[in-house]
């Protein structure tokens, strides 16, 4: 059997997994049955991915006769679709154990679990499809399967404005998708992969099936202006499924963005670059910043995700831009560190938001500010967020530094660039990405220090339990994911390289041959990074004069009530909190870019009402752009209602304006 | 040009336009007229570099009124009127200074890209200097507006003159007289910019140029 | 065998120096203020006093808080292990570069803001916030004056960095002096100095890194004065063994020159902690939203500092 073959057989599978929950849902069990068949299946294929990439699998397709009768459905599992393949599956096989776990509070389990292993089985099949036909309908399916999944709480506050404004983005971007495959199947109109990548294109027509892709696959992913419903609806949906729209759903987007820009488009002419690199460097910035304003923890981590796709995208670009010019082997280098932080993005957003899910399962809020000392009611949840959190700031020697590390590497190959513009573009947008490393950097102290240290901010969380231990095995092996990739980033850089090695035309140096597993992505004398020492380092150091201080100078204890300057106070919300937290940065950088205004009421002296201190936080594209742009098409609407009151004359004349003008732009033409 | 007096020229022309950064960073009107002169400095500085290595001796003069005037003549006086007049001695700035230094650096980045473009075939030494006398112009016209005050806008307006100097002296062979109608304008500005103050000053009792939108009914 | 003794030599020798380079600075500003001031060597004699004490826990505090300060020792000791200080060609050099002793630094911060919110007191709190913010606008600075070294030295590697800096080729470069200015300012920042933050002052609003670590106390609270003292180290030793790179054993040379780059280090050292006292007494300290002016300005020195790069290198 070959690996398309099993992996279609386990896409089958997943799908018939549905319809069974629905037959079997009187049996108790049913919950922690089909997720754990989930579970297994993702396994299988995250081994089927693995094996490709590593070479012990052939890269295989097979044409199937459904779908369009001329084209059939083409499926093939190439070194990209594999390493996707292997993001879905790990990503999807630790949400499927959490939610054995997770599973068991849910309330109404039949909105859910049918569509669970189905949307999981139309991931794989997005990336497994190799026309342009399969793909669109496994996007289309993907979508509506989270959409359903995103409404499953369809009561609770929120959730059918979230619902609705994501129903609307993901049919713009399908609409974007169907353009940029008619543009890429031409005149002729083949709709399979190999016939589009065989076609040559001018490189306006590559430029304007970038700029469809980016609106189609961005607004999936999450790109800045297309992000809106990113923030309204991943944190809508049970935590489980948040982890994997967040984790692997974005990464699924991206993989049709990679598919289509490097490999069916042909070759990009350098003036495209800038744009993608730019609108990376962005979406970074202004996802950080508001996350960083979000009181919301789930907010917190999809607007994360978001900063996350910026990075990622600034990747693609500098990869496109150095392709364009030639520098394959830089180009692998950018196209690698965009692969390895897809990798690394899905490990640690699951886990982060598995971690939320487990708070939302123990106290029942989401509120940072209604949280607080949850690391003494849930030590095992606590310390893996703490690993979640490190991971996702970029700090050493964790994996999400050493993926964000090659990527200033391969910015500080700018000058190499023959472009002025580019020289100027990249280092600037390089400056940007580590504004945006800094803020996650800040975020992320918000997030664990309001939530999870400090004293507890309401009943419920000082009453919170520990979960049970499926859910923290999961992300258990979430945890380790993240910490193995950042000691040993060589091992995923070589697994992922002939992904790499496929886009990018060029292969990054073998890294498994140090001994030291350091990486040396150009060459020794210009920058090498060793994760395994710098954490060994750090374990030594920190072991070695702990033991050391306990040892020779003192090792007594004593405890007491906490000094705060001589005036500790027993109300919990005089500590910071989730609002006072982000108040410095707020003030820098908020002002202009999320239109943040504090709002003082004094009372005058002798008034004995409490001052108060309102904060307005309004997100700027979407007043600015989306409302204006509603407000536009309902005028312009309203105006085409008079149509429908005309005489038959008029109607008449209509058609017959038409067809002429029409005639006349063929006469043109010819 | 040998390698060390194309990096002294370099280094003063990039200390050109990082002064030019140092006033959009002010917001004491006394410490702006001191940056102002450091800027003149560095001008003068730069053009005897020139002056130097091109064996042009015309060019001291040309640095020698840079010096005088502008380093020491035009800030003494601006310091005077700003104390007899009792100006507020904050510049008042229509945006931050974050977002000016934001904008300024777009125009240099813009400035290097259009100039490396336009002169490829010119030395490397006039494309560099070009490209900085631009940033210097560019920078200077930014000053002016985006601050309020009458002051700094008279100093924006003569950093960027002292711009149009670099770029003159950077192009070799560039007659004296040119200089000299180039340091003149420089002067007749400062007269009428003085000249127009003191106007201001007399009709409104203010130097804030926003005070005047009143009188065209524009001002709300 | 001998890079390794260097190696082990130049730990020994940071966490050695660091408490006196501290000394030396307050002892600067004393004089400079008319006052005799204590010795050089007190900060030793705190270090030892606050090791022997017993550590006063608040009640809630978590695990967490204990652990920090040992993890910010950790951190920060092993970015200043990687640092070449008197000698280049270190064991562990390739370990990691520039850009990684930036991120590591950043760890330290993280975990002591962390700690900063453990207890939960408002104090705690503003502190973390407060150091956020300002970590928030130096560290892209800080990578703009790494981005503008690196491109001129061509390698991220300090101690390629430092042998290239030695060399005739680099010449004059304006860029390489705004990248100090930049480094210099970033410095400040991060090493909680004046004008940025006051590292004398306790009970006081404007404080920031002294009100993050107000709950700590003995032993915990010594390992984190050493790694204050140590990271002050490091960026003094980061801006000589880049920009003034000179007296820096190379890995070829014979064991007898590096008692004489020693002398030349421990002057470096020297030279910058006056410096730095000099400068604190001269200069008042900001108000904490003056502090994103003056940062932005570093950040836009970096980033024309990699400008004006471009020009020089397209030639």
């Amino acid at each position: 059997m070959s690996a398309v073959d099993l992996s279609l057989f386990c896409v089958a599978a997943l799908l018939a997994l549905g319809p069974a929950a629905i037959v079997l849902r009187r049996l108790a069990a049913v919950s922690a049955l089909v997720y754990g068949a989930s579970a297994l299946l993702c396994l299988v294929l995250t081994s089927v991915g693995v094996s490709v990439l590593a070479g012990a699998a052939e890269i295989s397709g097979r044409v199937l006769p459904i779908g369009l009768p001329w084209l059939g459905a083409h499926w093939q599992l190439d070194a990209l679709s594999a390493f996707f393949l292997l993001v879905v599956g790990f990503g999807g096989a630790a949400a499927s154990i959490y939610a054995i776990g997770y599973g068991r509070h849910e309330q109404e389990p039949l909105r859910v679990l049918p569509f669970y292993p189905a949307f999981l089985g139309a991931m794989v099949l997005v990336v497994l499809a190799h026309d342009a036909f399969s793909f669109l309908l496994s996007w289309e399916v993907m979508s509506l399967l989270s959409w359903a999944l995103v409404m499953a709480h369809h009561r609770a506050a929120g959730t059918q404005h979230a619902g609705y404004v994501y129903l609307v983005m993901a049919g713009f971007g399908t609409m974007a998708l169907l353009l940029a495959f008619g543009l890429l199947a031409g005149s002729a109109g083949d709709y399979a992969f190999e016939a589009m990548r065989a076609t040559q294109r001018s490189p306006a027509m590559a430029a304007a099936i970038l700029a469809l892709m980016l609106v189609g696959a961005g607004s999936k992913a999450g790109l800045v202006p297309l992000h809106v419903w990113l923030p309204l609806a991943h944190p809508a949906a049970p935590s489980h499924v948040s982890a994997l729209m967040s984790g692997v759903m974005t990464k699924v987007a991206l993989y049709g963005l990679i598919r289509v820009v490097f490999d069916l488009a042909g070759p990009l002419a350098w003036w495209a670059s800038p744009a993608v690199i730019v609108l990376g460097a962005t979406t970074a910035v202004l996802g950080i910043l508001n996350a960083l304003v979000a009181s919301d923890i789930k907010k917190v981590l999809a607007y994360s995700t978001i900063e996350n796709i910026g990075v990622i995208v600034a990747a693609l670009g500098l990869a496109l831009a150095f392709r364009a010019n030639g520098m394959a082997a830089t180009s692998a280098l950018a196209f690698s560190a965009a692969l390895f932080h897809i990798f690394n993005h899905a490990a640690f957003k699951s886990l982060l938001f598995m971690g939320a899910g487990n708070v939302l399962v123990a106290t029942g809020q989401r509120e940072l500010d209604a949280l607080g000392g949850l690391i003494h009611r849930m030590p095992v949840t606590a310390f893996l967020m703490l690993v979640g959190a490190l991971a996702i700031s970029a700090l050493p020697p964790l994996n999400g530094f050493a993926s964000e590390w090659l990527l200033f590497q391969s910015v500080l190959k700018s000058p190499d660039l023959p472009q002025a513009g580019l020289q100027i573009i990249v280092p600037a947008a390089g400056a940007m990405l580590a504004l945006a490393a800094a803020l996650a950097a800040a975020a992320f102290v918000r997030l664990y220090g309001v939530g999870f240290l400090g004293r507890p901010r309401s009943e419920v969380a000082a009453k919170a339990v520990e979960v049970d231990r499926f859910s923290l095995a999961a992300m258990g092996a979430l945890a380790l994911v993240c910490v193995l990739a950042g000691i040993f980033p060589g091992v995923v850089l070589d697994l992922l390289a002939p992904a790499a090695e496929a886009m990018a035309h060029a292969r990054l140096p073998v890294q498994a041959d140090d001994a030291w597993q350091t990486l040396v992505p150009i060459a020794e004398a210009r920058s090498t990074y060793n994760g395994l020492l710098v954490f060994l380092f750090i374990v030594f150091s920190a072991t070695s004069s702990a033991w050391l201080v306990h040892r020779l100078a003192s090792r007594r204890l004593r405890r007491g009530p906490a000094w705060d300057c001589g005036f500790p106070s027993d109300i919990a919300n005089t500590q910071y909190g989730a609002g006072s937290f982000a108040q410095p940065l707020r003030r820098v950088l908020g002002t202009i870019l999320l239109g943040a205004r504090e709002d003082v009421s004094m009372p005058p002296p002798g008034d004995n009402r409490p001052a108060r201190l309102g904060v307005i936080v309004r997100d700027v594209i979407w007043e600015g752009g989306y409302l204006r742009l509603s407000a536009i098409i309902n005028a312009i609407a309203t105006q085409s209602n008079r149509l429908q009151f005309l005489t038959i004359r008029r109607y008449l004349s209509l058609v017959v304006g038409s067809l002429v003008s029409l005639l006349l732009v063929l006469t043109i033409w010819n | 040009m040998d390698r060390i007096a194309f990096d002294i020229a370099h280094l003063l022309a990039g200390g050109l336009v990082l002064v030019s950064f140092m006033m959009i960073y002010q917001d004491r009107l006394y410490a702006l007229l001191n940056v102002f002169a450091l800027h003149a400095v560095v001008l003068s500085l730069s053009v005897s570099w020139q002056a130097y290595t091109q064996h042009a001796p015309h060019l001291y003069v040309t640095a020698a009124i840079a010096l005088i005037f502008k380093a020491i003549i035009i800030p003494g006086v601006l310091h005077r009127i700003i104390r007899q007049m009792g100006i507020h001695r904050e510049v008042e700035k229509v945006v931050g200074a974050g977002v000016t230094m934001l904008a300024g650096m777009g125009l240099v980045a813009m400035s290097i890209v259009l100039m490396l473009g336009l002169t490829e075939a010119a030395d490397a030494f006039a494309r560099e200097d070009l490209a900085f006398a631009l940033s210097v112009v560019l920078l200077g016209l930014l000053m002016m507006v985006t601050r309020r005050n009458a002051v700094s806008q008279v100093v924006g307006f003569m950093s960027l003159e002292n711009g149009l100097i670099l770029a003159a002296t950077g192009a070799k062979g560039m007659p004296l007289v040119v200089e000299i109608s180039v340091a003149f304008s420089v002067l007749i500005a400062f007269i009428v910019i003085g000249v127009f103050l003191f106007r201001i000053r007399e009709r409104f009792d203010t130097i804030d140029l926003g005070a005047l939108d009143d009188y065209r009914g524009e001002h709300e | 065998m001998l890079s390794l003794l260097i190696q082990g030599a130049q730990m020994a020798l940071v966490v050695a120096l660091a408490p006196a380079l501290v000394g030396l600075v307050r002892k600067v500003k004393a004089r400079m203020l008319r006052r005799r001031g204590a010795s050089i060597v007190q900060p030793y004699r705190d270090i030892l006093r606050l090791m022997r004490k017993e550590v006063v826990l608040a009640e809630n505090a978590s695990w967490l808080f204990r652990v920090v300060p040992y993890m910010v020792f950790a951190a920060t000791w092993v970015a200043a292990a990687l640092v070449p200080t008197f000698a280049t060609g270190l064991q562990f050099n390739w370990t990691a570069d520039l850009i990684a002793i930036v991120a590591l630094l950043g760890s330290a911060r993280f975990f002591l803001a962390l700690a900063g919110m453990d207890v939960g007191t408002a104090f705690g709190g503003i502190g973390a916030s407060r150091e956020m913010m300002i970590a928030s606008m130096a560290e892209p600075a800080m990578l703009l004056a790494v981005f503008s070294v690196s491109l001129v030295a061509g390698s991220t590697q300090l101690s390629t960095v430092a042998s290239y800096m030695a060399t005739e080729d680099v010449g004059l470069r304006v860029s390489l002096g705004l990248a100090l200015v930049a480094l210099v300012i970033v410095a400040l920042a991060e090493n909680a100095r004046i004008p940025v933050d006051n590292p004398t002052t306790h009970l006081e609003l404007t404080m920031v890194h002294e009100a993050m670590v107000l709950e700590y106390s003995g032993r915990h609270l010594a390992m984190i004065e050493i790694a204050a003292a140590l990271k002050l180290l490091l960026y003094i030793s980061l801006i000589g063994c880049i920009f003034v790179p000179w007296g820096i054993a190379s890995g070829s040379a014979g064991v007898l020159a590096y008692p004489l780059s020693l002398a030349f280090y421990i002057g470096k050292l020297a030279v910058g902690g006056v410096m730095l006292g000099v400068f604190e007494v001269s200069i008042a300290k900001m108000r904490v939203f003056r502090v994103p002016d003056f940062l932005g300005a570093a950040l836009m020195l970096g980033l024309l500092g990699m400008l004006l790069l471009f020009v020089s290198r397209s030639l």
